[in-house]
């Protein structure tokens, strides 16, 4: 039994930062109708980061909120210099700009810092915490709690915010928002740069546990967006727990199954519920997926 | 009559201009015989070796054929059908794969293991694509990326069967009695390959299918209103695709003679996409253009070895923003001003 706990902090662990990216995947999406396939190179932008600056000399917190900071500035500036201009295209080719954007961002990565794989340390040591038979690392807590704590602020600042009802407004009905003299550009701006903030906090809350380096990006968007369509594509609770049961999924197939098809569980568990629940694991059956 | 007049008039660019009711309807529906662009590419392909002056050329000419091929069957589903598909490089890799592995593992003669393997990727796009097809736009997108990934990481993990990561050897294709090593000979095979999937794909565009293929672009409900069997000719056209890709990839292993779980991954997936995109969606004239432009694009850019990522992604950003309809049409757009 012990074992099943185990596997399940793991993958609760894990399932968070699916969730996060699948999160920023969400947000995007709702608001400019835009998937986001380099949502997970901004994660991967934000992780490098931070542990640039930390070699760099700066002090453990300052270069952690610097590494944040980095992730929602390239979500801003791809806003500006690649979606805004692009104005009404349609979803294909929206879908090649964000790769691009994608792989841009995994070059100019891999310039600058090779292709070695990189890790920052544990935000509060690495005693481990022992329950039963269980153990735990503490930075498992820090993720999890941390994802918590993202939900909360992004919570308040969609119910309680102006900008955060106006991103709503828009996301709902772009037309009527235009009408009620909300700038839906500069909301679709900000969600960007929300997505970008995101992604950099999946990225270095993660990388103490899991390495990073310059080409992890393309794969953990995907299941960033396995993670959001799971939730449906469109709810924020969808993809946060469409994230963990990817993660905790994965953390099974690992432990009790062969760690070799881990990263099939994604593929498949979408192929599935796609065909099966075209609306994510909360809506209901329906046909076709419009 | 000039050679840009006569692809001007040809009916891949007609199709997406509906309103172009063509005073010169006499000369424009003789050209409009699909026969007469088959044969200025037969012509193409024949006069092409004058510009090949060494083994590396033909290795590219070779590669750019190949994946002409393979784009020309993937923008049979995505240019005509309007349906994408960001896993269709698992199709190229199971033709690959199921070459080899027939051949070299259960000694099948090589072209029967050929053949088979088209059928069988065939067979496997028939069954799983009923289901997936009944995916729209983005749902489509990542229910095909689920699909090839699926592939990959099968062929990645039974190393029993496949080689695993190191991938596996092919054997070496004998036709005529002759062995096929020289890139010059495989030049030849690819020509014909190339030109024989172009005829029948500008056929298959202008028959009946094709027109019902044509009409799933836009709402699905017309197409069903009028009569066509919208979920079979989806199913039809993405079988066939895969049949294509998998001869291709077939083709592809008995050329390189080594394959590896690569050919079956994302980016694999979306290089051939860029392909189609690149060269203009539902031409097949620009599917080969985006062919030679992908494949050689790394080429050129093995002279910034370390920008290779960074300029692949800049030129993707550009193309759709400042090209969105691709190569083709803007090329066509461009050489209008110039004649005016």
């Amino acid at each position: 039994m012990s074992e099943f706990f185990q596997y399940l902090i793991t993958g609760l662990t894990i399932g968070s930062m699916y969730g996060l990216i699948g999160l920023g995947i969400v947000l995007v999406h709702n608001a400019s109708q835009v998937v986001n396939f380099a949502q997970g190179d901004l994660q991967m932008l934000g992780g490098m980061s931070a542990v640039a600056l930390l070699s760099a000399g700066l002090p453990l917190p300052f270069a952690l909120m610097a590494g944040v900071l980095a992730g929602g500035l390239a979500g801003l500036l791809m806003f500006k210099f690649t979606i805004e201009p692009a104005g009404e295209a349609g979803p294909l080719a929206l879908v090649i700009i964000t790769l691009g954007v994608g792989l841009v961002l995994r070059g100019a990565a891999e310039l600058t810092w090779g292709q070695s794989f990189y890790s920052l340390p544990t935000f509060s040591g690495n005693e481990v915490i022992r329950l039963g038979g269980v153990t735990i690392v503490p930075q498992s807590l820090w993720v999890i709690g941390m994802t918590a704590v993202v939900l909360i602020l992004l919570a308040y600042f969609f119910n309680r915010s102006l900008t955060g009802k106006a991103i709503l407004a828009t996301s709902l009905d772009r037309d009527a928002a235009v009408l009620m003299g909300i700038n839906t550009g500069r909301m679709q701006l900000v969600t960007f740069g929300l997505a970008g903030l995101l992604g950099a906090v999946a990225g270095v809350l993660i990388a103490p546990i899991a390495f990073t380096h310059s080409a992890a990006g393309l794969i953990l968007g995907l299941k960033g967006f396995v993670a959001a369509v799971l939730g449906g594509l469109g709810s924020f609770r969808g993809a946060l727990v469409g994230g963990l049961v990817l993660g905790v999924a994965e953390s099974m197939m690992a432990g009790y199954g062969s760690s070799d098809y881990k990263d099939a569980i994604a593929y498949l568990l979408i192929v599935l519920i796609l065909i099966f629940m075209p609306r994510g694991i909360f809506g209901g059956m329906s046909g076709e997926r419009v | 009559m000039s050679k840009s007049e006569v692809k001007q008039k040809s009916p891949l660019i007609e199709i997406s201009g509906g309103a172009n009711k063509d005073k010169r309807a006499t000369v424009g529906q003789i050209l409009r015989w699909p026969v007469t662009n088959v044969a200025i590419l037969a012509v193409l392909v024949v006069c092409l070796p004058l510009a090949l002056n060494s083994g590396f050329h033909y290795h590219l000419a070779v590669l750019v054929g190949i994946n002409a091929t393979i784009a020309i069957s993937l923008n049979l589903l995505m240019g005509y059908a309007g349906q994408v598909s960001l896993g269709h490089a698992g199709f190229v890799a199971l033709g690959a794969y199921g070459t080899a592995i027939l051949s070299t593992r259960y000694g099948w003669p090589v072209p029967l293991a050929l053949l088979s393997s088209a059928v069988g990727a065939g067979l496997v796009a028939f069954v799983v694509g009923r289901p997936i097809l009944r995916l729209k736009g983005y749902y489509l997108a990542l229910g095909t990326l689920g699909l090839g990934m699926i592939i990959y990481l099968v062929l990645s993990n039974e190393v029993w069967l496949t080689g695993g990561p190191d991938g596996m050897a092919a054997p070496v294709l004998e036709l005529f009695g002759n062995r096929m090593t020289d890139p010059k000979d495989w030049y030849w095979l690819v020509a014909v390959m190339l030109v024989l999937v172009f005829w029948m794909s500008t056929n298959l565009v202008n028959a009946p299918l094709g027109r019902a293929l044509r009409a799933l672009e836009g709402p699905e409900a017309v197409a069903g209103s009028v009569g066509i069997n919208v979920p079979w000719n989806k199913l039809l056209v993405f079988t066939l695709s895969a049949v294509i890709a998998a001869l291709m990839g077939g083709f592809l292993a008995l050329y390189a003679g080594f394959i590896s779980p690569s050919l079956a991954d994302f980016m694999h997936s979306i290089e051939l996409v860029l392909m189609v995109l690149i060269g203009g969606l539902g031409s097949v004239v620009g599917a080969i253009l985006g062919a030679a432009v992908i494949t050689l694009l790394p080429q050129v850019l093995t002279v910034v070895e370390e920008y290779e990522t960074l300029v692949f992604g800049l030129i993707l950003i550009g193309v759709m923003l400042f090209m969105p309809q691709g190569l083709q049409p803007s090329l066509k757009k461009f050489w209008q001003r110039i004649k005016q």
